[in-house]
């Protein structure tokens, strides 16, 4: 470890805030990723709670110094709960133009903006569109700006390495963060002991980063910063005492779904086709091999949807996971395990469509298509992730439902929690409750669809058992036998049959709890997904304002919990925010005959707390 | 010590299921039936361990008449839910049959994909030429002319060759035979049981009711043995009655040729030895096409290759080696942690 000083500047001085929305953006090479994750882990280490979201370039390889190539990494941080990666911008630090007029329009009034004004060249102003330095005129007003040629101190800073101009500029982004850690009066010891680690093999490039990231934190030091920058102080959040990782939505799934495998006692087979933003789960699948998991990377979304049907048929546990577009794709062979009763689960990551749509912006519009997007009378279960890390359990949950009723089951996820993160406390995997699948063996009374008398799921029997022999298929079977049947009344029987099993599952899921006040309030706020923050965070904050609201917040969509249509009843009015034209409020209406409201938007972006918070005063203050 | 009772030798009626075979009287397809129940006694398969996986079409009826694990699946996608079976459970057997529209019109794309891939699989298209179950529409191995329903004036495009489709994706075993060919195509399903990889056979077959004798040119009794050629790895590429013609390579035009034996000075040192380790020649021979050349029947090419499966599954096992790794806990707890006291 090396001798640095990490002694912080006196934190007398500093401004004391709740909490911070801090957004490091530049270019794809400037490795904002990079450096928001530094800042990331420094704050979890210094006890805030946080939440991030990353914004990645839609473009493969933009050109260097173009708004679309611009990357983008916020935090929001803070000494208490944080349900959000944050509204508006405390904190701007841009790396080029580009990524200054990308940005600028998120920072709050009178907010910070540090740009490296040696970027702010003649060349990157007109890439980003600029025709004058905005540095340099008055179009920055209102803002608290912050020029510092960071270009030219980062290569000052790392001379003695010997490093050519570009691989010395490589280090700019640890220099801005050395800035930023110093506002904050943050550690870099977590930053340091890293870059060691990873660059252990090129000693010359470890130490021309922390030599950056330690110069960036002496510029501040040593008061060469203007006045109006000030210094922070953001205190350490109450959170439950245990070990901590970040954890992004798409790795949450991921490993849910290998607990899952494991508490059935299955192997995975996981079968999909790649598409954003749900490609996240086939690459970190892929990496589990170790645990038995075959990932397959199909010709297409049918054939991935065929194969994992065809993996549960012979005994594994079928994944098949893609985003809207794909989902479609998937329908008729998903209606093919609903009628052959194999288990199967669909992982939807949520997309803004219809078609291509916006395939990097986030949107919750697959609803419909889950509950009622096929062909026939074909029910299946739905259920949903609130945050980054409650796709472990949802995802356990998935696997546990389909194994034991014989169903496919789809996980609706979406773009936003598959690549924010938030801190978790690690469970360990040896306290959940293991459920073990049984594989029919017993050829005594053998048929095919023969139910359960509870669950009313049938047998599973992997093909290689002596003596159980059968043939399934698409064309409607016979009650029990599973004989192909023509005959009207038994399509009745088992139609009627397979919407039982389906909502019979409401027995077998938690009652729906109240996650913010009581029954009986004069407005509950009703969502799903990835709404849960933003709702979290508007209902709380109107509450202190001493409004009657309350937050309901519903991890299963089909079928509903057993209680919904009672605890809603107790509420004057319900509003069901969603990033969709209205889709949960139409499930609710139809189901409770109830008069849910929507608030509704599809703009790509997540809720602002801002805009829920003014969406419930117009109904409780009317 | 376990001493196992020899299993009593299954015959091709075990194969057999009680339910009510439903093809139209005279349908091809009751010969091949007949055919894989036979070539399953024969190898004496282990029912349990056989899978037999279709679309939808009148061939794809074909699981529900076999007393075997079976799995009717949806129109073209048989080849991927296949996969997943194999993907599953490698050691299961499995068989996948399916029709020309089934196989190659719309599920052309995995058709292409579970041959390239090499899983290991036996894969049975019916070809008829037409859409059967659908009632007679014309398919896309409809020859140019065909008059359906949805092309009264006859059909325009181009069919596709099943067996060149297979050899140009890259398919390890190609064969051919028909459903009239009781002893041949047996033969020709051991070999593709045997080969160790997606096994592609194309299998001629009359449908009576709405494409009925488009194969006659060369299976009527009159003209088989002028119109088909045998071919059977190192022998002497011959037909015709007596076998007196042949095929020779000329190898200025790069082309397979009809010859006659005693013509011209040729003798049987003169014709063409079919190498099934030759994409080449096979490619050639699934070109011919009557009147000119004789239809090539029984295994066109063979060649081992590595199984899909078996390489996901030696991946796994290289992971799996080192056993500690496979510790939920400890992925969960990979990369960077912290303790909140
Ligand atoms: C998605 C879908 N599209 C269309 C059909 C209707 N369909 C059923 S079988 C078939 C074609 C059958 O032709 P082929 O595969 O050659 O089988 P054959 O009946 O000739 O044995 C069609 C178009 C279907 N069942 N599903
Ligand atoms: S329609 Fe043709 S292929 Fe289908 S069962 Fe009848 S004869 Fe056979
Ligand atoms: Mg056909």
């Amino acid at each position: 470890m090396s001798e640095v000083a990490t002694a912080e500047r006196s934190d007398e001085g500093r401004q004391e805030v709740e909490s911070a929305v801090v957004r490091f953006a530049g270019d794809s090479g400037d490795g904002m990723q990079l450096t928001g994750s530094h800042f990331t882990m420094t704050a979890a280490i210094a006890g805030n709670d946080l939440a991030t979201f990353p914004d990645f370039p839609a473009e493969i390889r933009a050109p260097a110094g173009t708004t679309f190539g611009v990357s983008a990494f916020q935090i929001n941080f803070g000494a208490r709960k944080i349900m959000t990666s944050g509204d508006l911008l405390d904190v701007l630090v841009v790396m080029n133009p580009a990524a200054l007029v990308t940005n600028l329009a998120d920072v709050k009034p009178n907010g910070i903006v540090i740009a490296d004004s040696g970027a702010f060249t003649a060349r990157n102003l007109t890439k980003a569109g600029y025709e004058e330095n905005p540095l340099e005129n008055d179009s920055l007003e209102g803002y608290r700006l912050v020029k510092i040629d960071m270009s030219r101190l980062t290569v000052e800073a790392v001379k003695e390495f010997g490093l050519s101009n570009k691989e010395a500029l490589r280090s700019k982004n640890m220099w801005a963060l050395g800035v930023v850690y110093w506002m904050y009066g943050r550690k870099r010891q977590a930053s340091i002991d890293w870059l060691e680690t990873k660059f252990a093999k090129q000693p010359d490039i470890a130490k021309a980063n922390i030599a950056a990231l330690n110069a960036g934190h002496a510029f501040g030091e040593t008061a060469e910063m203007p006045a109006e920058l000030g210094t922070y102080e953001v205190e350490s959040a109450t959170i439950e005492p245990g070990l901590y990782r970040t954890i992004t939505g798409g790795e949450s799934v991921s490993l849910g779904l290998l607990a899952g495998s494991l508490l059935a006692d299955l192997k995975i087979a996981f079968c999909s086709y790649p598409i954003t933003p749900a490609s996240a789960l086939l690459h970190q699948l892929a990496r589990m091999k170790e645990f038995g998991v075959v990932t397959f990377q199909a010709e297409d979304e049918i054939a991935a949807a065929a194969a994992a049907i065809g993996a549960s048929y012979a005994g594994a546990l079928g994944i098949t996971s893609s985003s809207g577009p794909g989902i479609a794709l998937k329908m008729e062979a998903i209606g093919l395990a609903i009628a052959t009763e194999l288990p199967l689960v669909v992982i939807n990551s949520q997309r803004a469509g219809p078609s291509t749509g916006l395939p990097t912006k986030t949107e919750q519009s697959d609803l419909y298509q889950a509950v009622y997007g096929r062909n026939g009378d074909a029910p299946m279960p739905v259920i949903s992730v609130s945050t980054p890390s409650d796709g472990y359990e949802v995802a356990i949950e998935a696997v546990r439902i389909a194994t034991k009723y014989m169903t496919p089951v789809m996980v609706l996820t979406d773009g936003y929690i598959t690549n924010a993160s938030e801190p978790w406390l690690i469970p360990d995997a040896a306290d959940a409750e293991r459920f073990d699948v049984e594989f029919r063996t017993d050829p005594e009374n053998f048929q095919p669809f023969m139910r359960d008398g509870e669950t009313l799921a049938r047998p599973w029997v992997k093909p290689g058992t002596p003596d159980l022999m059968h043939r399934i298929g698409g064309i409607e079977r016979s009650y029990d036998s599973g004989h192909i049947s023509y005959d009207p009344e038994n399509h009745q029987k088992m139609t009627d049959v397979r919407a039982a099993k389906v909502l019979g599952i409401a027995n077998d899921i938690p009652e729906q709890t109240i996650e913010v006040g009581e029954a009986g309030a004069k407005l509950a706020v009703v969502g799903w997904g990835s709404t849960y923050g933003p709702i979290n965070r508007a209902v709380n904050n109107m509450r202190d304002e001493g409004l009657d609201v309350a937050q309901i917040h519903l991890r299963y969509i089909w079928p509903l919990p057993r209680n919904l249509g009672e605890l809603l009843g107790t509420f004057d009015q319900i509003l069901v925010p969603e990033m969709n034209t209205g889709q949960l409020r139409t499930l609710l209406r139809d189901q409770f005959l109830l008069p849910a409201e929507g608030h509704n938007k599809v703009n790509g972006k997540p809720f602002l707390i801002g805009e829920l918070e003014d969406a419930i005063r117009a109904r409780l203050e009317k | 010590m376990n001493v196992q009772s020899p299993p009593e030798k299954l015959t091709a009626r075990d194969f057999a299921t009680d339910q009510e075979v439903r093809w139209c009287p005279g349908c091809g397809d009751y010969a091949i039936l007949k055919g894989v129940q036979n070539t399953l006694a024969q190898l004496e398969a282990d029912p349990k361990n056989t899978v037999f996986v279709s679309g939808i079409g009148c061939a794809a009826r074909f699981p529900y008449y076999m007393e075997t694990y079976g799995f009717h699946t949806i129109h073209g996608r048989s080849p991927a839910v296949a996969s997943g079976v194999k993907l599953a459970n490698p050691e299961l057997d499995v068989w996948v049959v399916g029709g020309d529209g089934d196989m190659l019109s719309i599920g052309g794309n995995h058709t292409m994909h579970v041959i390239r891939r090499n899983v290991d699989l036996q894969i049975l298209l019916f070809n008829n030429q037409i859409y059967g179950l659908t009632k007679g529409q014309y398919s896309p191995t409809s020859k140019i002319g065909t008059k359906s329903p949805s092309t009264p004036l006859g059909s325009i495009d181009n069919p596709v060759s099943a067996a060149q489709f297979a050899l140009g994706v890259g398919g390890t075993f190609i064969a051919r035979s028909s459903d009239i060919l009781q002893k041949h195509l047996p033969e020709v399903l051991k070999r593709a049981y045997k080969h160790k990889g997606a096994s592609f056979v194309e299998i001629f077959q009359n449908c009576i009711v709405y494409n009925d004798g488009v194969f006659k040119h060369f299976t009527e009794k009159s003209v088989q043995d002028e119109m088909q050629i045998h071919v059977e790895h190192g022998e002497p590429l011959l037909f015709g009655t007596d076998k007196s013609k042949g095929l020779i390579l000329n190898k200025d035009e790069m082309r397979l040729e009809v010859v006659t034996l005693g013509e011209n000075g040729i003798t049987v040192d003169d014709i063409a030895v079919h190498d099934e380790t030759n994409r080449g020649l096979a490619t050639m021979l699934a070109q011919m096409d009557p009147p000119d050349y004789p239809v090539a029947l029984g295994v066109l090419y063979a060649e081992p290759a590595p199984t899909y499966e078996a390489s996901v599954h030696a991946q796994i096992a290289q992971a799996t080696k080192d056993a500690d790794k496979a510790d939920l806990n400890s992925l969960l707890r990979r990369g960077q942690t912290w303790t909140v006291e």
